[in-house]
């Protein structure tokens, strides 16, 4: 019961802030809303028996990714937020009725056949037990993951640079 | 600790990838269309953690949590990427709307 309330608190919390990111004007307020709901987020995880993973989301997400948001947010300094504002056209009222539909099309897709949970290990989302298969079964993607970022590291640098 | 049913979860994900599809839709400011991708990218790593919830053996429940790691580390590559092309282009154009950027079109 007490699970369930706090499912449904941290769903709407969810539901409210991904309607924030897209409808409000200002960036900001739409990388603050992000922040909330990353934040609901992890604490779904937690549900979901992933405590690393929702540390990981509150540290990386929550932290890095958003800090980085804002911070080019700020060095970019459009002005008022009315510059970008969006046009009143035919493409928005469209387009949140197709997200509506689509919403309505994976949800009745998700009924149909859907197994029910299984039970697992108490320590399933532990650093033990992540670790211990990141390193032995998924060893290969874990190492490709370091040549990822460290493209992503030097495409930054030179995007970075004064003169392209 | 079993609170609810799987397909809760994946309702909630449903939501959150549609909101983010409307957002990369209807935005014209890039660093908003980028927070939206971001919304879709959790949207997907709630879909597979609950998913990794209804597997049966260990192994495939913690092959879940691992790809949410990989699909983490990827997006922080992609934000750090593409916050750079943006202020590239802001350097360059002097502005960041996505319907002056019009270069690459027919």
């Amino acid at each position: 019961m007490f699970g369930q309330i706090l499912f449904i608190t941290m769903a709407l919390v969810i539901v409210v802030t991904s309607i924030g990111v897209v409808a409000v004007r200002n960036p900001v307020r739409s990388a603050l809303n992000l922040v909330a709901n990353f934040f609901a987020l992890a604490v779904l995880y937690l549900f979901l028996y992933a405590q690393f993973v929702a540390a990981v989301q509150i540290i990386v997400y929550a932290g890095a990714i958003m800090v980085l948001f804002l911070f080019t947010i700020m060095l970019l300094n459009l002005g008022s937020p009315s510059e970008l504002s969006e046009r009143g056209d035919l493409k928005r009222p469209v387009t949140w009725g197709l997200a509506l539909l689509f919403v309505i099309v994976l949800a009745g897709g998700i009924f149909v056949r859907l197994g029910e949970a299984q039970p697992t290990a108490d320590d399933l989302g532990t650093v033990q037990m992540v670790g211990k298969f990141l390193f032995t079964d998924w060893v290969y993607p874990f190492e490709l993951t370091s040549i990822l970022l460290l493209i992503a590291i030097v495409g930054a640098i030179v995007m970075a640079k004064r003169r392209l | 600790m079993d609170a609810v049913p799987i397909s809760w979860y994946l309702i909630l994900s449903a939501f959150m990838f549609a909101m983010g599809v409307t957002g990369v839709v209807i935005k014209r400011n890039p660093i908003v269309i980028f927070m939206c991708i971001e919304l879709m990218l959790n949207a997907a790593n709630l879909a597979f953690l609950a998913f990794a919830r209804q597997q049966a053996q260990l192994g495939a429940q913690v092959a879940g949590q691992v790809y949410v790691i990989l699909v983490m580390a990827v997006a922080a590559a992609e934000v750090a990427i593409g916050l750079g092309i943006i202020v590239a282009i802001y350097r360059l154009r002097d502005t960041i709307n996505v319907d002056e950027m019009n270069l690459l079109k027919f």
